[in-house]
């Protein structure tokens, strides 16, 4: 085990010299464009890019078809340059399972939001996931209705302001989120299931490994497989477009933890993950107490 | 591969349109049991394995419709079916299907007459109309499912067959062969994945949403490009006379019932009642001009349904005055609502089209008075003007 001692760190208090240059181009063969219609500070457009790169890493560009849900991340219908059919709102899995199982050779996922998939169309996905059916199910997840104007989903968490929760999400009057990743994790059907989020580039980095995961999962025909991704909306949370990535991690973030909730056979459901954080945590504290972090 | 020679079977009419369905290549359905559409479903879970197709029991219609319009996306035959209350769930995948511009077959057994207005008036939201074929036997059935399939493909739009009980589970002696239609083009619309990453990848939406290179619809430009495309649809408009040119009670009936009128009016006729009948074969597109041509000689024209009479108001326009329009049907099924009800019985239907030939009012549907509604005294009353 080696220890990577603590370097000179950036300071980014103040403005950089120049600006920022493209050194080459970085458009994954998946996007026509690397321009999107949605709002500044949006997270969609982060998980979509690395859905994107996860398929070109796998080999799978000429094989992608997405069934796509309603919401925000609609408008990416017009520029990614993926096969698409395009779904009534929660619907998305029923059309990925016909496409699939009458095009087995093809790479199929759907796209949708929470309120696509958790609320309008929950039945849908467990019994995707039930089936086995070999399809991957991609959750945008920011907790709020973006497209309608910030509105309360099955997965805003307690306290959430949104426009029908004006005082915060009340358990005893609104109910309590859903847990989306662990009631999938524990249908048998499911092969790979993982929570990834886009809050900062360590997340936007771990989410692609789960992304190819998942899709290496259907590659193999092992079974169902699913990723959550935790995005920004600002605009939804009514907050400054610079605090989203705060503002997810530590409240989304908190209650949708982040990491693999079935992988390998292994089901860890989300108070183990928050378990396992603690004492990395805790862990993490001792080496920087000891003068460094250990690899 | 076996060609098996078509031979004449007894079979349940279920089975019947499921075998056609499969000669006419549908490689997917999916559904969710429904009486009396159930048996439709068992036997393509049962054949479709067989020829390489899949069938999938669905949580719900919801699903059912979902799987089959991401099979017709990929370019494959492909169906759901249900009736009534699983249609009406449906419903609003049958108007995007349409935007969409998705060849989807519905089978829809119906529990009585009484959705024809679901099946011509969708239910769906928007501006949308699927073509609906109505087979009166089982030997028709399996030509119109045929025929559904056809085309749906020659024009990308949804087609429903509305049958009922009697055709879902009347076993009648039927040769199931291929009947001969015109080759269509390829389905280079539907997707497989190959294009993905091309520069021109495929998409199969309802919306307005394009990429770059494709036409630019935006959600006003779709809809006035399916609003366009409905006018070439009245173009399949199909229906069976007899007897119309001399005419002076013409029957409009369709369905299982129609086949019940048909024979009622051919005894009249050997009495010598100058009566006739139009039978609409497509419920929509209506066969206005048909109706209307039937219409002209007549003193009266009656449509026979088993419903609270819906059909009759297509009648109505069909006819615009020509002749007064009587409905001479009726609310009549079984003890479950599933089944025939006492009305689908030829003396009934016979005397009931020869009181409106004679000018007479119509004897009562059998059971019928017996739950007629009656009104509270409060509902009596005349509620008073509101707006001034
Ligand atoms: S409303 Fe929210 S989800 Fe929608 S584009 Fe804006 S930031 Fe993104």
């Amino acid at each position: 085990m080696s220890t990577i001692p603590l370097g000179p760190v950036i300071d980014t208090s103040r403005a950089p010299a120049s600006g920022a240059r493209v050194v080459e181009p970085q458009l994954p063969q998946l996007l026509f464009t690397n321009t999107h219609h949605l709002c500044p500070g949006c997270g969609e457009p982060l998980a979509i890019r690395s859905l994107a790169e996860a398929l070109e890493d796998l080999g799978l560009v000429h094989t992608a078809i997405c069934a796509l849900g309603i919401g925000c991340y609609t408008s990416f219908g017009g520029t990614v340059d993926v096969e698409i059919v395009q779904a009534l709102h929660g619907r998305a899995p029923s059309l990925a399972t016909g496409i699939k199982r009458m095009r087995p050779d093809a790479t199929v996922f759907t796209l949708q939001g929470d309120g696509d998939m958790v609320n309008e169309g929950l039945q849908e996905v467990l019994h995707t996931a039930a089936r086995g059916e070999s399809v991957t199910c991609v959750l945008l997840n920011n907790g709020v209705f973006g497209e309608t104007g910030g509105h309360m989903t099955a997965t805003s968490v307690i306290g959430q302001r949104t426009k029908n929760t004006i005082d915060g999400r009340d358990a005893a009057y609104h109910g309590y989120p859903i847990l989306i990743g662990d009631l999938i994790a524990r249908l048998e059907g499911a092969a790979y299931v993982a929570r990834g989020s886009v809050h900062n580039a360590g997340s936007v980095a771990r989410t692609k490994k789960m992304l190819r995961r998942a899709f290496e999962t259907q590659r193999n025909r092992a079974g169902f497989s699913f990723v959550e991704i935790l995005t920004m909306c600002p605009t939804g949370w009514f907050i400054p477009t610079g605090e989203g990535p705060d503002y997810l991690s530590s409240t989304l973030g908190e209650v949708h933890l982040m990491g693999e909730l079935k992988a390998d056979g292994v089901i860890r459901t989300t108070e183990e993950l928050h378990a396992e954080n603690v004492r990395k945590a805790a862990e993490l504290d001792a080496q920087l107490a000891r003068g460094g972090i250990e690899d | 591969m076996t060609t098996a020679t078509p031979t004449r079977a007894l079979m349940e009419g279920s089975e019947a349109l499921v075998r056609a369905a499969i000669l006419a290549d549908c490689k997917f359905f999916a559904g969710y049991p429904m009486t009396p559409f159930t048996e439709v479903l068992e036997h393509f879970a049962a054949l479709l394995p067989d020829v390489g197709g899949v069938c999938i029991n669905a949580e719900s219609e919801l699903e059912a419709v979902g799987m089959a319009w991401g099979a017709v996306a990929t370019g494959e035959r492909a169906a759901t079916g249900s009736t009534g209350q699983g249609i009406a769930l449906m419903q609003e995948s049958f108007s995007e299907a349409t935007l969409a511009e998705l060849p989807l077959v519905i089978f829809n057994m119906s529990r009585s007459q009484g959705d024809y207005f679901q099946a011509t008036r969708g239910g769906g939201h928007g501006d949308y109309r699927h073509l609906v074929l109505a087979p009166q036997d089982v030997r028709e059935g399996v030509r119109l499912v045929q025929l559904a399939f056809h085309l749906a493909d020659k024009w990308r739009n949804p087609v429903m067959l509305y049958g009922d009980y009697l055709l879902a589970h009347t076993q009648e002696a039927v040769t199931v062969e291929k009947v001969d239609l015109p080759p269509l083009p390829p389905k280079d619309w539907g997707v497989d994945g190959t294009t993905s990453g091309t520069g021109r990848s495929r998409t199969v939406t309802s919306l307005g949403v394009a990429k770059p290179g494709a036409r630019p619809f935006g959600q006003e430009g779709k809809a006035q490009y399916i609003a366009t495309k409905m006018a070439y649809l009245e173009r399949e408009v199909r229906s069976e006379s007899g007897y119309c040119d001399d005419a002076e009670t013409v029957i409009v009936a369709f369905g299982s019932p129609a086949k019940f009128v048909k024979y009622a009016i051919a005894q009249l006729r050997d009495e010598g009642l100058r009566v006739g009948y139009v039978r609409p074969i497509t419920l929509w597109p209506f066969p206005t001009e048909a109706v209307h041509a039937a219409a002209q000689g007549a003193r009266v024209v009656g449509s026979f349904e088993i419903s609270s009479g819906q059909m009759v108001d297509d009648v109505r326009i069909a006819v615009a005055g020509a002749a007064p329009v009587e409905f001479i049907g009726g609310v009549s099924s079984d003890h479950s609502g599933f089944g025939l009800g006492r009305l689908l019985d030829v003396d009934e239907v016979r005397e009931r089209i020869r009181a409106l030939h004679e000018g007479r009012p119509q004897p009562p549907v059998p059971g019928y008075e017996e739950f007629a509604y009656e009104p509270l005294p409060h509902q009596l009353a005349a509620t008073p003007e509101v707006t001034p």
